[in-house]
């Protein structure tokens, strides 16, 4: 299907076109994210009536917007526990999730663990840019150690979240990372999350030239783009070297990003096996009923 | 699979006519027969009972409870439920409420119906968990930031409890706002007989859902099915409608004007006015012993008991004593206010804190009239002879 319809045709259909302008900066990695996902859509010939796309506060979070779809721009970090709701009243629809890392994980750190272990059937999209980016560069709890920030001038202290990481050991039943310079992963990663009954995680690592970039001798937003692909490794290859290689090529490695897909079981999604209690239950009540409602 | 509400299961769920139960039970069983499809609840003192009461019989009508990890995911939970287009409930009590207050003030300014029970206790902090007070009458009103209106009912009794839960959820259709049922832990805790209401001898609102051409559609504005009312019809998530919504201050169509000052105020106003402008409709009181009355109490709540036995003794000893119980306290009643202050030279306002209600009283009150609270801290109730000795005092 996707080589049906072009990119400008794609933008047509999908775009919601009353938002635009959006709000994206040059050089942000947002803008490619909801290209793939209208990709991923188009691919899975998905119905956009049946469709919801919640969000929190924040760059990312302003995505469903551009979305011609019914969309949910909720509070700062609360979107999951939005979209538990969302689709407890109709599972039928499929809802996907937007968020960033400091909305994810920061304010909205508890939703998203338990979003994940009580394996709500939704798919979430973190654009993670290691920064808050929309309230103008402040220190996120996925930042690296080091990076300056207008809420850590003079450097870092704190360790990172690793988002994918932390979905994986809590069961999610989908988890994938990836630059958003790489276009065909994320497609294809999108597609595989939102098909995945219970919980998918697709971590995209997006640059934010402006409120990251700019602080962290990353500005140029070529040198930006350059330094994910330096840092980041397929996590086979990660594990190669860890496991096999030089003491060189470890030291070379040991600090760079794994991405790829780390998790990708089917699990009966929480309102699956909601439904087939509720079942249950009503039976019980009408043979106790005598077979009457 | 949208939950659709099967009365006649929830009635047999239910089951006998007349039970004796407490007032949270009654809640849940009001919240059933209104016809909640989801509830999200997180366990807090003395409010639990309504989730667990849930918890048994929501599945068992085909609807969905989930216990969520706090109270903010609890008010999100269920206001991403009214979307897809079921009714929806929380219970909490005051250290909840308060998380609640940033998800309440969105679903205000997104227009979703739901119900938030408040068996009310006291504070601040953590205070007295399992201790009946009147801790948030306030809160309901002015506790999420920025300019709103805010609709709250007021259960005396335990058939009230059950009664007014059916209510919230028709004025929550009916205004597409979120409407706060404030209990109290006595009122809550308290057993009493109920008469429950059978399928024909109950009249419920539902919300106007959209029907207009896609492309005609006006989320945002005045209803476009409904001539003349302020609140929009609503369209559902999955109906293909593919509405935005969003907490920032939007336009009629839902987009973004987050720096649009006309914008702004004419969507505030409105939120505003489509409840404001129904305030005397609205007005639900109970009067006691008015007639004639020279000194009277304004009560609410738990505490409206004692203060009419604190009535009938009075006037047993001669005293033109009467009540005013509001039932609905926001929007204020402020006309009915008014004229009873007109008629009398003293309102006393018993309340379990050091006095909450008796603030927009007296902004309403004429100013001639007196308007003084009789605070109750500590959770324990007035005693009947407590209330009575200001009626004997406010006299002389």
């Amino acid at each position: 299907m996707s080589e049906m319809i072009n990119q400008t045709e794609m933008r047509e259909k999908y775009l919601r076109k009353g938002m635009l302008p959006s709000i994206f900066c040059n050089g942000c990695g947002h803008g490619s994210s909801l290209d793939y996902t209208f990709r991923a859509i188009e691919e899975l010939g998905l119905d956009l009536d049946n469709m919801v796309f919640a969000s929190g506060i924040g760059c990312s979070s302003r995505i469903p917007g551009y979305i011609n779809a019914d969309g949910l721009h909720t509070t700062h970090g609360r979107s999951l526990a939005f979209a538990t709701g969302v689709k407890a009243a109709n599972p039928e629809l499929d809802v996907v999730v937007f968020s960033g890392d400091g909305d994810a994980t920061g304010i909205g750190g508890n939703h998203f663990i338990h979003a994940a272990r009580r394996n709500i059937d939704i798919t979430v999209i973190i654009l993670n840019n290691f920064i808050y980016g929309m309230t103008g560069g402040q220190v996120a709890p996925t930042s690296p150690k080091g990076t300056i920030a207008t809420t850590a001038p003079y450097g870092n202290l704190e360790g990172a979240f690793d988002i994918s990481e932390l979905a994986k050991s809590l069961g999610a039943a989908y988890v994938a990372r990836w630059p958003v310079f790489y276009p065909s992963q994320p497609i294809k990663s999108i597609k595989d999350a939102i098909q995945t009954k219970g919980f998918s995680l697709v971590e995209l690592m997006s640059p934010c030239p402006t409120a990251y970039g700019r602080r962290n001798k990353l500005g140029n937003i070529k040198k930006l783009w350059d330094w994910y692909e330096d840092n980041s490794i397929l996590a086979e290859e990660y594990d190669k070297i860890m496991n096999y290689g030089t003491d060189e090529e470890k030291a070379e490695t040991i600090n760079k990003i794994k991405i790829g897909v780390f998790q990708h079981t089917e699990k009966v999604g929480f309102f699956e096996a909601y439904e087939e209690q509720i079942a249950n239950l009503m039976a019980n009540d009408d043979k106790k009923w005598g077979g009457s409602k | 699979m949208r939950y659709e509400l099967d009365p006649v299961r929830v009635r047999k769920i239910l089951g006998n006519k007349k039970q004796f139960i407490m007032g949270d039970m009654a809640i849940a069983y009001g919240g059933l027969l209104a016809g909640v499809g989801f509830f999200g609840g997180y366990p807090i003192t003395p409010a639990s009972e309504v989730a667990e009461g849930m918890a048994r019989m929501l599945p068992r009508a085909g609807g969905t409870f989930i216990q969520m990890e706090d109270e903010i995911a609890s008010m999100a939970a269920i206001i991403g439920a009214a979307w897809s287009g079921t009714k929806t409930m929380t219970a909490t009590s005051g250290p909840g409420f308060s998380l609640m207050m940033e998800n309440y003030g969105y679903a205000i300014m997104t227009e979703t119906p739901c119900v938030i029970a408040n068996v009310q206790r006291t504070g601040p902090s953590t205070g007295q968990p399992t201790q009946g007070a009147q801790g948030d009458m306030l809160q309901t009103r002015w506790g999420s930031h920025g300019d709103m209106m805010a609709i709250a009912l007021c259960p005396s009794t335990v058939q009230e409890c059950l009664d007014m839960t059916i209510e919230a959820f028709n004025l929550s259709e009916k205004y597409r706002h979120p409407v706060v049922l404030l209990a109290d832990g006595e009122v809550g805790h308290l057993r009493e007989k109920v008469v429950i209401p059978d399928v024909d001898e109950m009249e419920l609102i539902e919300r106007i859902e959209a029907t207009v051409d896609k492309d005609k559609f006006i989320p945002y504005s005045e209803s476009q099915t409904n001539p003349g009312s302020k609140v929009p019809d609503f369209p559902t998530f999955g109906s293909g409608y593919r509405s935005y919504v969003t907490g920032l201050t939007h336009n009629d169509m839902g987009f973004p004007a987050t720096d649009k000052q006309p914008d702004h105020e004419r969507l505030i106003n409105r939120l505003v006015s489509k409840i404001t402008d129904d305030r005397e409709k609205l007005t639900d009181v109970e009067e006691i012993e008015l007639e004639d009355a020279e000194i009277v109490f304004v009560t609410y709540g738990a505490s409206a008991r004692p203060a009419e036995s604190a009535v009938r003794m009075a006037r047993a000893k001669g005293i033109k004593a009467g009540m005013l119980r509001l039932k609905l306290v926001w929007p204020f009643p402020e006309k009915a206010i008014y004229e009873l202050s007109k008629k009398v030279s003293k309102i006393i306002v018993p309340e379990m804190s050091l006095g909450q209600m008796v603030h927009p009283v007296r902004e309403f009150a004429a100013k001639d009239c007196e308007v003084i609270v009789a605070p109750k801290v500590g959770g324990v109730m007035h005693l009947p002879v407590e209330l009575l000795a200001y009626l004997e005092e406010g006299s002389q």
